[in-house]
């Protein structure tokens, strides 16, 4: 097993037929993900090598079967394409475009809520579920299959410590990358159920950062609901308050949101908190050998 | 929305020139990007020309900081505007609640304070409703929350009125917070916003040119300022170790483990995904244009990034601007291998090569701390 993203995927890719969409489409494919349609207004009936194009995303997921989309549209049409990938059907949205204005992500959010689709992002690297599927900007090579679920609201900073993981021979049931926005379809929360209800899952990291009360959230969710033991980084604890750093949810309002309040709300749940990504993965193999 | 009329000035005559045409008493006031201007000593009442001329010059040049330390932000502007009669102050806000996913109306009779005193002293008194997304805001729902936040009854309607306007604005303006602190009662009976603070979403600037334009260039700070022309995103901080990184996420870890060994960051500096040379040597170019930055850390975990393109940007850059400080490189991930070895071949002065992300940060404390 793993979770978001597995071996049933069948994949369509908005905004495919961009510089950015290509690349990580055809990177995609590549590492075996089924990728069954792009969908670019207007190109319909052309292929990127090979991987047909249609107008809409309801053509694509009527004639392709696609049950995932993944986002790659530029931010001020993103939401719109999220709407049309819920109203298309899939079970699955991953919107990777940053910079989509939050108030169009409210109405969204709810949407994706009342249909039951499961939204990843905006502002996300997407999903990785080693050895099956890729969907997003996730480099592969630094992850291996493995029992340690990822959820994180930062990119680089995952693949960081998934490289330590794996420098330790550990690997990855899933990684995911809820994303750095304030409005994020799939929250901490939503991630650690599936990866408590996935057989393959053994422990979980959890990489949070600055901005929002999501982290704390999540503690009070993993003390009443997780039973699999979560290790968990979270950065920015030398951030000034009131500045955005570099994602638009990562900043600290007033007195809210800072890195010394989710640490201090994790570990009173009993939630262990690395002081670097190195000490996270050391502890996260250390509570696997355990 | 009913406010105080008013004026701009820039200077101190045109101060005394606003406070002469808008009579005594007037309120002088500073016009800076934070809110808690007043305790900061930015608001002050003047009763007579002397005592404009005396707020002006005080105020004008005025460094403030937020209540959460914030800034500081210097005062170039003032805004001078009639003195109001006040028989109550009220809190309103609008904010994006970030955890609900919804808009969060807040009232109370308790203005003048901010938002956590009131809710620390009397919980009860701060009247919270979320906006259900199907339904809106309207006049109905404005009208209850006056009532359950016991608006004087001769207000209610106004402070509604008032509510159901700054929603609209919070929509149109793409806002995530909107804050009229305090929203007054006159004493003639009138319902006035005396002061506010509104925040928009970055991501939506694009939709409000208008808007736009007030973001305050000359208040920022000139490493700020250039980072922001040229496109970098970049964060000021007061220490002496410049520091560059790829990814949001990893650029603040980095931060963390430099302070962590006794380091003090100069700034935040991600240099984003697929960065290419062109990007490298605008970043180091704004890093080292800090006179205060003594060694400079670059932290790179090449994923999408390859570290190829940054060991060739750090090459250009050395060979383009006058660095005049030591580089400290760790480069992990993707073309790790070629992107070192061209480093090693370019023999660059002052370079010096770290494996781990907490070997660099040990090694850039210990080089700057001997500078």
């Amino acid at each position: 097993m793993s979770i978001i993203v597995g071996d049933d995927a069948k994949l369509v890719i908005s905004g495919l037929t961009g510089r950015e969409g290509t690349f990580h489409g055809l990177r995609n494919r590549d590492y075996g993900t089924d990728v069954v349609a792009g969908v670019t207004p207007k190109k319909g009936g052309q292929d990127v090598e090979g991987i047909p194009v249609f107008d809409t995303i309801a053509e694509a997921a009527a004639e392709k079967g696609a049950n995932t989309s993944m986002i790659f549209v530029p931010a001020r049409f993103a939401a719109a394409a999220i709407n049309e990938a819920i109203d298309a059907g899939v079970a699955t949205v991953i919107a990777i475009t940053e910079g989509i204005p939050v108030h169009d992500m409210i109405g969204t959010y709810w949407k994706a809520r009342e249909r039951g689709v499961r939204l990843i992002g905006p502002n996300c690297p997407g999903v990785l579920s080693p050895g099956k599927a890729n969907v997003g900007i996730i480099p592969a090579q630094f992850f291996d299959p493995g029992p340690i679920g990822v959820v994180s609201k930062s990119g680089t900073l995952t693949y960081q410590i998934g490289n330590e993981l794996k420098q330790a021979g550990q690997g990855n049931s899933s990684i995911v990358g809820i994303g750095g926005d304030p409005i994020v379809g799939s929250d901490f929360i939503d991630v650690l159920d599936l990866y408590e209800a996935d057989d393959e899952t053994e422990m979980i990291v959890m990489v949070g950062e600055i901005g929002g009360d999501a982290e704390e959230r999540a503690a009070e969710h993993i003390a009443a609901s997780i039973s699999k033991p979560v290790v968990a980084y979270i950065a920015g604890f030398t951030a000034p308050p009131g500045k955005q750093m570099g994602h638009a949810g990562a900043i600290i309002s007033g007195s809210s949101g800072t890195a010394e309040a989710k640490k201090e709300a994790l570990e009173a749940k009993g939630v262990r908190v690395g002081k670097s990504p190195t000490e996270t993965a050391q502890i996260a193999v250390e509570v696997l050998g355990s | 929305m009913p406010v105080p009329s008013g004026k701009h000035a820039k200077t101190i005559e045109e101060a005394v020139a606003a406070a002469e045409e808008i009579g005594y008493p007037c309120v002088v006031k500073a016009q800076v990007h934070i809110g808690g201007r007043g305790k900061a000593g930015g608001i002050k009442v003047a009763e007579d020309r002397d005592e404009a001329e005396q707020h002006a010059s005080a105020i004008l040049g005025m460094q403030i900081t937020g209540p959460h330390g914030e800034g500081p932000f210097e005062v170039h502007e003032l805004w001078i505007e009639e003195a109001s009669k006040i028989d109550a102050e009220y809190y309103a806000s609008i904010i994006l609640d970030r955890s609900a996913k919804k808009l969060l109306v807040m009232l109370s009779t308790m203005g003048g304070m901010n938002v956590e005193e009131i809710a620390d002293k009397d919980p009860d008194a701060l009247v919270r409703r979320h906006v259900e997304p199907a339904e809106g805001f309207g006049p109905e729902q404005a009208a209850q929350i006056a009532a359950d936040a016991g608006v004087d009854e001769d207000a209610r309607a106004e402070t509604a009125e008032m509510l159901v306007k700054l929603y609209t604005a919070f929509n149109e303006l793409d806002a995530t917070l909107i804050e009229v602190n305090p929203l007054v009662v006159t004493s003639d009976r009138r319902v006035v916003a005396l002061d506010s603070k509104t925040t928009i979403d970055n991501s939506a600037l694009y939709r409000h040119e208008d808007v736009a334009g007030f973001e305050e260039l000359s208040a920022m700070d000139p490493q700020e300022r250039m980072a922001k022309e040229k496109g970098l995103t970049y964060v000021k901080l007061d220490g002496d170790i410049g520091i560059l990184a790829n990814g949001a996420g990893l650029c603040m870890s980095t931060l963390d483990v430099v302070a962590q060994a006794g380091g003090d960051p100069a700034n935040f500096l991600d240099a984003g995904g697929g960065s290419k040379a062109d990007a490298i040597v605008a970043a180091l170019e704004v890093i080292t244009s800090d006179e205060k930055v003594k060694a400079i850390l670059f932290n790179i975990f090449g994923g999408i990034t390859r570290c190829d393109e940054i060991a060739k940007g750090i090459i250009e850059a050395a060979g383009r601007i006058d660095l005049g400080v030591p580089l400290i490189v760790r480069l992990d991930g993707t073309n790790s291998e070629e992107g070192l070895g061209l480093l090693a071949d370019a023999t660059l002065p002052d370079l010096h090569i770290e494996k781990t992300m907490l070997g660099a940060a040990a090694k850039v404390v210990e080089v700057a701390s001997q500078r």
